[in-house]
């Protein structure tokens, strides 16, 4: 008797469901708002002069006019009025009805529409997130405060990654933090993991167990060959809802001195090729189901490369392009690409790196959170997060003293 | 050159008399290579080394956008990935001999008879079986002694574990697979004159032999005396004894230290 | 603060004209304002050379604006205007046109509004209408308008203790008036009963809050005094207007409209009182807004409206006749031609031109309009008084 979450069925006869996006025409400003939504934060226009924060996202103060800066705001709001739209002239919605939204004071002083949760009505005080909706874009979510959330809202499914009852592929399975993610979608319902096995073939070791779970399916897979994606895939049972890529090639070295170029080859092999024959692989597979979604972790050193581990930086810079192109090319099929990004972990491969590090466990509880919040782009640990902050202020300063 | 002087016909009736026993089929040709594919896989060094990469191939064109009327394979591979060649030069034993990488081996190398020896039953018996000299010994007493100037053809029945974990066979503590001992290979190597070991591992080596009294004993005799290495051979169990002869070319690299390649053999069809 | 407004001294407003509605239009916003020009032409014996002033509104004439448009229709104007105003534009073109032929800039000015309404046009025009509902509007729930104002109708309601019958009297009496307009696209008597039986839309709002977009124009000429009688066009004075625009920008949600900002000069400058008033044209697109503009133009205080509907009779023969050709909500909202359409019905009460049955004795007519949900309300808002010249 299975205690796993059974497998989402559908009538084999059925015509498919054409997937629909939310309209996507946004102005610059709006796409503003959406790069930063994209990191979890909610951000609200405030003007340099007079203070006065601002929505829907303008161009200059309307009270006096000033340049407008984006910054962090509270969250609070209060709901002042609600409705459910029955009717709607876009097949996305079409497809939704009826939608709830309504309207809001938020604390932060604009008032703003929103997607309402259904446990929300006038009145009431809500937490507004500013979460990307299926064509990308942020869109501000009002829900009760956290803690009392019902994750059931089919409207708020529509924001986040649901993992109950779905089948998610771990590229990397058995790395200390692929392990982690196998162990960590188990645990969060997922129907079936499939768990990449990278070669060399051997026999399961201590601290594997995982891998022989119910619900677990073992799969050789190496995403440095086309030929063992493509069998790998062919032989997972049923459609394929998440793609976690855990591949990585962690080795120090610099360019001109201490580079291996046989590493920094193979660097590239996993993190860069392997990244395009996954999301190639895996990419038409995800596009047709209701909540696709691709996970990628990804290194820090990505955004500004690593004197240290130059050849590994340089391929994970080369994944988080390719990753960019990929988000843009999935958007069409309302699949979500989302990014973890990480420091240095906690593992055999950064044994000379000094901490802090990040546990693998820790990646793997941040990859749940990236999915079930709907959260395109994480920062995990202090490193992470110190790198991509000093990033977006200042690139250049960044990279002048991250290689000093 | 020690080799008896043929007169040009004599040397032209042995040749037509060759072709004229493979057509008729009087002599086999067995092919002794696996499947070079990029599951195949390769030998795993500890990893504070360099890997050896596996066989990978990305498709050009097939008929399709990327060139209509053809097929082609962009391949890459290790120079010892799949049923490859050791020349002397892999080894550091071997870095001084006089045209020891795969581009200036005399071709006449290429071609020699074999001696099989099976081992089959002990590999089955110890993954970790040993060859030793005294196991050769024995072999001889039974078998008759190895004649110069032969491939030594370890027989294990490897190449049957194709396609499962115990092919490999890494554990917790490293491979473990049969292989030759120091003085067995030295018996081979200065009293037999052997041209080479043959065998159906990823290595010449067993397993286990980096742990050995004297580490590598294979690759160090072999290499540093100038003889050569096939590995992840396949369908030994169909040569005789004796009386097969090996064609084995590697690639022409330039300063290579071994190749993959296509190895066969010719089997007397009755000897089989 | 401000000046008293000048008064509107000869200046005539005349010559209403109405291209019928229909529900679908492969025809263009150009050949609906030909449709117009074509009735004034038979109307008003009107020539291209006759018109000096041009003042043209429309959503779907892109990508031509009143510029390309003069050219379209062969006119050649001294004074020329655009209005963007949609639901307040017909007021707005009275004063801008007003002003001008008041000063000599022009001295018969058509003002024309016209839309197209193509199976598929209302989804097009609705995704590109504004930056702030591309933005921050149609991503939610893509409910278009309704939704809007179906937020508005919500704090309304419980604002001022509104109920769904009150707005069920407003669309029942406009129903009831549009049955003997045979040019309103919905003259089936409408009940209270059906009213309430209808299915929601956007919660509060149901089927019979809504207006149905349809193809047409409307037109109206001001001139002076002296051509109007040349021509034989009865004609009308203008009392009074006024205009505003994103009033009370700090109000959370919108529960009154600019007219409450200029309602006192507005009647101070008419010399009237919303009493004199014999029938009422304001802009319907949604129930709520036709309350919000009782209550703002002053026929009843703020927040009493509900008692005001349930003791006011709005049927032509009744205390207020309200939208006496049905208003939008039966006769159709033909894009901008909606916000010239209580102008154009206004005008022919008062000159005694009505498409159905006339308000008794009517002298005075009170229009207001409002118009552009950029965001989260109307934006603009305006009204006029006129009197019919006698």
């Amino acid at each position: 008797m299975t205690t796993r979450p059974p497998k989402e069925t559908r009538d084999p006869v059925a015509r498919k469901k054409a997937r629909h996006l939310s309209p996507g025409k946004r102005s610059r400003a709006m796409h503003a708002m959406s790069a930063r939504a994209a990191q979890g934060r909610f951000v609200l226009q405030v003007c340099e002069d007079c203070g006065e924060a601002t929505y829907p996202p303008r161009d200059a103060c309307p009270v006096c006019w000033g340049e407008l800066d984006w910054e962090d705001q509270p969250n609070g709001a209060t709901v002042l009025c609600e409705t459910s739209v029955r009717v709607s002239t876009n097949l996305y919605f079409r497809d939704h009805l009826p939608w709830r939204m309504g309207k809001v004071a938020l604390d932060a002083g604009p008032v703003a529409l929103v997607h309402l949760h259904r446990s929300l009505g006038p009145d009431d005080r809500a937490v507004v997130r500013a979460m990307l909706d299926r064509g990308g874009n942020a869109a501000l979510f009002a829900l009760p405060s956290p803690g009392d959330i019902d994750m059931t809202d089919p409207q708020l499914r529509e924001f986040v990654v649901p993992i109950t009852g779905k089948t998610v592929l771990v590229s990397d399975a058995r790395s200390a933090i692929g392990l982690e993610v196998v162990k960590a979608m188990h645990a969060a319902g997922a129907a079936l993991v499939v768990a990449g096995m990278a070669p060399p073939d051997r026999r399961l070791g201590a601290g594997e167990e995982v891998l022989s779970l119910e619900g677990v399916q073992q799969m050789p897979l190496d995403i440095t060959d086309q030929t063992s994606l493509s069998e790998a895939l062919s032989k997972v049972g049923g459609p394929l809802d998440i793609v976690i890529n855990t591949a990585r090639y962690v080795r120090a070295g610099g360019v001109s001195s201490g580079g291996n170029l046989v590493d920094q080859r193979h660097a590239f092999d996993v993190s860069a090729m392997g990244l395009s024959r996954l999301a190639q692989a895996t990419g038409p597979m995800l596009a047709g189901r209701s909540h696709g979604a691709f996970v990628d972790l990804i290194s820090s050193d990505a955004l500004i490369g690593s004197a240290n581990h130059a050849g590994f930086a340089a391929a994970e810079a080369a994944r988080l392009a390719l990753l960019q192109s990929f988000r843009h090319e999935m958007r069409g099929g309302g699949v979500r690409v989302m990014s973890v990004f990480t420091g240095p972990v906690d593992d055999e491969h950064h044994q000379k790196v000094p901490p802090p590090k990040v546990a693998p466990r820790r990646i793997a509880s941040a990859i749940v959170d990236a999915l079930t919040q709907g959260r395109e782009q994480t920062c995990v640990g202090d490193v992470a997060q110190d790198a991509m902050a000093r990033w977006l202020d200042d690139p250049a300063l960044y990279a002048r003293e991250k290689n000093l | 050159m020690t080799t008896t002087t043929q007169t040009p016909a004599a040397t032209e009736t042995a040749l037509a008399g060759l072709v004229a026993q493979l057509t008729s089929g009087d002599i086999r040709v067995v092919d002794l290579t696996n499947i070079l594919s990029s599951d195949f896989p390769v030998i795993v060094l500890p990893s504070e080394y360099g890997q050896c990469e596996p066989f990978r191939m990305e498709t050009v064109s097939r008929y399709d956008g990327n060139g209509p009327a053809w097929y082609w394979n962009n391949i890459s591979m290790n120079e010892h990935t799949g049923t490859h060649f050791d020349a002397p030069a892999h080894w550091v034993t071997g870095r001084d001999i006089a045209n020891g990488t795969v581009d200036a081996i005399p071709p006449k190398d290429f071609i020699h008879p074999a001696v099989v020896i099976d081992i089959s039953a002990e590999a089955e018996e110890d993954e970790d079986f040993v060859v030793t000299r005294k196991f050769l010994e024995d072999w001889e007493a039974q078998n008759g002694p190895i004649d110069p100037r032969h491939w030594i053809m370890l027989r294990s029945n490897w190449s049957k574990r194709v396609g499962t974990l115990s092919y490999l066979n890494l554990k917790d503590d490293g491979a473990h697979s049969p292989g030759p001992d120091a003085d067995a290979m030295r018996f081979l190597v200065h009293e037999r004159d052997c041209i080479g070991l043959g065998v159906e591992t990823v290595g010449t080596d067993a397993g286990q032999a980096s742990l050995f009294d004297e580490p590598l004993p294979a690759h160090s005799i072999l290499h540093g005396n100038g003889r050569y290495g096939l590995q992840c051979l396949n369908n030994l169990d169909e040569l005789p004894v004796r009386g097969s002869v090996i064609v084995a070319s590697p690639l022409k690299i330039k300063g290579g230290s071994g190749s993959p390649l296509r190895v066969i053999a010719m089997v007397p069809a009755t000897g089989a | 603060m401000s000046r008293p407004q000048a008064p509107y001294d000869g200046v005539a407003v005349c010559a209403p004209v109405t291209a019928p509605y229909v529900r679908f239009s492969n025809e263009s916003a150009h050949w609906w304002a030909g449709a117009a020009l074509r009735q004034l032409r038979e109307d008003a014996g009107l020539a291209p050379a006759d018109i000096d002033g041009f003042c043209f509104a429309s959503f779907t004439a892109g990508p031509d604006t009143a510029v390309g448009m003069a050219q379209h229709l062969g006119l050649t104007p001294r004074w020329l205007d655009h209005l963007p105003t949609g639901g307040a534009s017909g007021v707005m073109a009275l004063r801008r046109a007003a002003r001008a032929v008041q000063c000599g800039d022009a001295e018969l000015v058509v003002c024309l509004a016209a839309d197209t309404n193509a199976i598929d046009s209302f989804r097009h025009g609705l995704a590109n209408f504004s930056r702030f509902s591309q933005d921050a509007v149609y991503p939610y729930g893509f409910g278009g308008p309704n939704a809007t104002f179906a937020l508005i109708t919500d704090a309304y309601m419980r604002a001022y203790d509104v109920t769904r019958e009150d707005f069920g009297k407003l669309c029942v009496a406009q129903r009831a008036n549009a049955g003997s307009n045979p040019l309103a696209l919905q003259r089936k008597p409408l009940t209270m009963d059906a009213y309430m039986g209808a299915r929601p839309i956007a919660d509060p709002v149901h089927l019979f809050d809504c207006v149905m977009p349809c193809a047409g124009a409307e037109a109206f000429i001001v001139t002076t005094p002296e051509i109007a009688a040349s021509r034989g066009l009865p004609a009308a004075n203008v009392l009074a207007t006024i205009e505003r625009h994103n009033a009370f920008p700090d109000d959370p949600v919108q529960l009154r409209g600019g007219w409450e900002m200029d309602i006192d000069s507005f009647w101070q400058a008419s010399g009237i009182t919303p009493a004199d008033v014999d029938c009422l044209q304001v802009y319907d697109d949604y129930p709520v807004i036709v309350a919000m503009q009782i209550e703002d133009l002053g026929f009843c205080p703020k927040g009493a409206v509900a008692d005001f509907i349930r003791t006011t009779s709005f049927t032509i023969d009744g205390d207020l006749p309200l939208n006496t050709n049905g208003g939008q909500l039966s006769a159709g909202q033909a894009g901008a031609a909606g916000g010239f359409q209580n102008m154009t019905e206004g005008l022919r009460q008062i000159l005694r031109q009505p498409l159905g049955e006339q308000v008794r004795d009517a002298q005075i007519a009170l229009v207001s309009g409002f118009g552009l949900v950029n965001y989260d309300r109307g934006v603009c808002t305006g009204a006029a008084a006129l009197r019919a010249q006698r």
